[in-house]
């Protein structure tokens, strides 16, 4: 099989600006030092402007590889998976892929067409109808004409917005916005597919639909890339997956693999975050606007506060999880979910607040909620947590924080366990054995 | 398989015309889509572009013939000469404006999809120009109030319909490739486009200019395209040396344009 996608020694550089920041601050900055700062930095902008070179602001210019010498081959109908922590180069690299932006060093060779689902969506006019907008988006996302018109029918069945056609799409609901959004980029039949988090959106009916079409494009022999923080999806939809660390790619190999690599990555980011009292590497690539809360600190209670450890829980005891939550404005009721995965990236379970309460009740302030398990024994090992905080009623998406490491469940020898025998996710406490022997038949050889 | 992509650094600067040429058809689809949106949500909707350089008339013609008491030229309506003027400076300005800002309105487009950014801001100017088309229905409705026959100088007004088109399309360019990194020109913009109102001859005849100072008046490209316009359809005197000069400066605008654009484009999805 070809290679479709080559990737040789791609590397990418930006140009950061930094203020000198001693000189902001010390009170004996002069103005005169100030003048001659800001007279130096105006005649080297207008130079570079003049050349046609790139300007950048401030006293220093720092280079910063966001890609560097990146080598990585995709056969024709692969599914890749790309993994890798925010600020990894993950979007630097579709970036790239897509020519959205040019690489500084090195080459890619594509055969084929590549559509991107940086995002759905994009290019949706909310003033345009339904309809209008297939047109512009499939011409946005590559399609002819000719093309359009023939899938219009597929597109708008999928899309299951049938009656909604000629109105203008800033009055649909958002999940009917997502599903047109979808319907157009799932019927672009391009060979090669770049698809960045998008399963994150819509209802799970939708979702499904999505991870069928996704799978189904794979199955047509055509190449996707796909980027995602959901190691499930990764896990399902691809066989093969590439690790990216401040980068460089640290790992290649099957998606499994790749996985748990990820996972233990994660455990240094913790104890940065813990250390700086900031979640920022563990949120996902998306930004909220001011939200209106935002998860500081998530951690067992309990147990020792040495960042560097991970919190032990003893095999078969309770454990209670503690959120720390910055709250800027009331939140009348706030849902918080709580996903629990394996390491190997499997879901275990998923603990949401509105299952058994009403809503949270939040205040402006330093909030801490205290999830307490009582009757959920995990076998020995790691577990990692997506931890999500909503409200319940309209308002705008707080915060999510993504594969946080939450805890080792440790077995100090209560329980002997077979050694050659894998535990699986979770342990039952209570399990009792018995034997029943059926008298008779003991009774019948007896005599 | 069909096509084969190579990106490399610099690569993209080979293929560049080769490049618009495949995206044509999204040209096409942006450009309907601005004229679609324009007037969508407001009652009078494409009224408007009749309106504007309407009043603008009204208010120029009372102004500067009745006030100013300014001479009109030869045996021309002083309202006609004025809504020549007007037509093509609302051209020149609405395509600027809109061309400056049309990067940033698209800046979801140019972070997430690759496509030749040179199609997004003469979109906009295409739009410019279908607002020119309606008022220019209007004009010959006044033609013909007035009962004013153009001779057959009409046939060169194409002409100065294109070099109008490229004299708004290079400094457009320009800004556009500006304002992406730099949002002063957002303030610069209406500033030009407001100080330019009174310094082209939209509300006067470029022949009341004193003749030691009209070589330099025809530096300023938009000059020529409405001295051309009046000559062409209305008959009026041509200054040809200034003519010569408002070309020469239309197609240094043009050029700075493209070349300014085609430097900085590359970096735009990383800086809007």
């Amino acid at each position: 099989m070809t290679a479709v996608i080559t990737v040789e020694n791609l590397s990418k550089r930006y140009l950061l600006g930094h203020r000198a920041a001693q000189a902001n601050h010390s009170p004996d900055a002069s103005l005169r030092d100030a003048i001659m700062r800001t007279a130096r930095n105006a005649t080297r902008k207008t130079g570079d402007l003049m050349k046609g070179r790139e300007v950048v602001h401030g006293d220093t210019i720092e280079e910063f590889w966001a890609l560097r010498d990146i080598n990585f081959e995709v056969k024709e109908g692969e599914v890749l998976g790309l993994i890798g922590r925010n600020g990894a180069g993950k979007s630097t690299l579709l970036k790239v892929l897509s020519r959205i932006t040019e690489p500084t060093k090195g080459r890619v060779t594509l055969r084929g067409r590549v559509a991107s689902l940086l995002e759905v969506g994009t290019g949706f006019h909310p003033e345009l109808s339904g309809r209008e907008n297939i047109f512009l988006n499939g011409a946005i996302l590559g399609m002819s004409r000719v093309d359009i018109r023939k899938k219009f029918d597929e597109i708008v069945a999928f899309s299951e917005v049938e009656k909604f056609l000629d109105t203008p799409v800033k009055r649909y609901s958002s999940g009917m916005y997502v599903r047109l959004a979808f319907a157009v980029a799932a019927h672009m039949e391009p060979e090669i597919l770049i698809v960045d988090e998008v399963l994150a959106v819509g209802d799970a009916a939708f979702q499904a639909k999505c991870m069928g079409k996704m799978s189904s494009v794979a199955s047509e022999n055509r190449t996707v890339l796909f980027v995602s923080h959901n190691m499930g999806a990764i896990k399902t939809l691809t066989t093969r997956s590439l690790l990216l660390q401040s980068g460089t790619i640290t790992a290649d190999a099957d998606s499994e693999t790749v996985i748990e690599k990820y996972l233990l990555t994660t455990l240094d980011a913790r104890a940065k975050a813990l250390k700086a009292k900031d979640l920022e590497g563990f949120r996902r690539g998306r930004h909220y606007d001011n939200p209106p809360a935002s998860i500081v600190e998530i951690n067992i209670a309990s147990t020792n506060d040495d960042p560097d450890t991970l919190p032990e829980v003893e095999l078969g005891s309770d454990f209670t999880v503690e959120i720390c939550l910055d709250v800027e404005s009331p939140i009348l009721a706030g849902d918080l979910c709580v996903v629990l995965m394996n390491s190997q990236g499997e879901r275990v379970t998923s603990l949401v607040a509105s299952d058994k309460v009403q809503g949270l009740s939040l205040r402006p302030g330093e909030n801490v909620v205290k999830l307490s398990v009582k009757d959920l024994f995990l076998a020995p090992g790691r577990y990692f947590a997506d931890v999500s905080l909503d409200p319940m009623i309209d308002g705008k998406s707080c915060d999510a924080i993504f594969d946080y490491p939450l805890l080792t469940v440790v077995n100090h020898g209560q329980v002997t366990h077979a050694l050659n025998r894998p535990w699986g996710s979770v342990y039952s406490k209570d399990a009792r054995w018995s034997v029943t022997q059926k008298i008779e038949d003991i009774a019948a050889t007896g005599t | 398989m069909a096509d084969v992509v190579i990106i490399e650094n610099g690569r993209h600067e080979r293929n560049y015309w080769g490049d618009i040429w495949r995206y044509r058809e999204l040209f096409y689809v942006l450009a309907w889509r601005d004229v679609a949106v324009r007037y969508k949500q407001t009652v009078i909707g494409a009224s408007w572009a009749l309106i504007r350089p309407f009043l603008t008339m009204v208010v120029f013609t009372m102004v500067f013939s009745r006030i100013a008491k300014l001479p009109s030229d030869a045996a021309v309506p002083y309202p006609l000469m004025v809504f020549v003027g007007t037509l093509a400076w609302t051209f020149f300005s609405t395509g600027l404006t809109d061309a400056a800002n049309s990067m940033i309105g698209n800046s979801n487009l140019i972070s997430k999809i690759y496509f030749p950014r040179l199609i997004v801001p003469i979109a906009a100017v295409v739009v410019a120009f279908a607002d020119f088309l309606i008022a220019f229905g209007l004009l010959l409705g006044m033609m013909i109030w007035y009962r004013f026959l153009p001779s057959w100088h009409a046939l060169f007004f194409p002409f100065f319909v294109v070099a109008g088109i490229a004299a708004t399309v290079g400094p457009s360019l320009w800004i556009t490739a500006l304002n992406v990194k730099y949002r002063d020109f957002r303030i610069i913009v209406p500033f030009i486009v407001q100080l330019g109102l009174y310094v082209s001859p939209v509300g006067f005849s470029s022949n009341i200019v004193p003749e030691k100072w009209r070589l330099l008046y025809s530096l300023n490209p938009v000059v020529g395209v409405i001295d051309g316009c009046r000559w062409s359809l209305l008959g009026s005197d041509i200054y040809l040396p200034g003519m010569a000069v408002s070309f020469a400066v239309i197609v240094l605008s043009m050029w700075l344009g493209v070349r300014q654009f085609r430097a900085t484009e590359k970096s735009f999805a990383d800086l809007i």
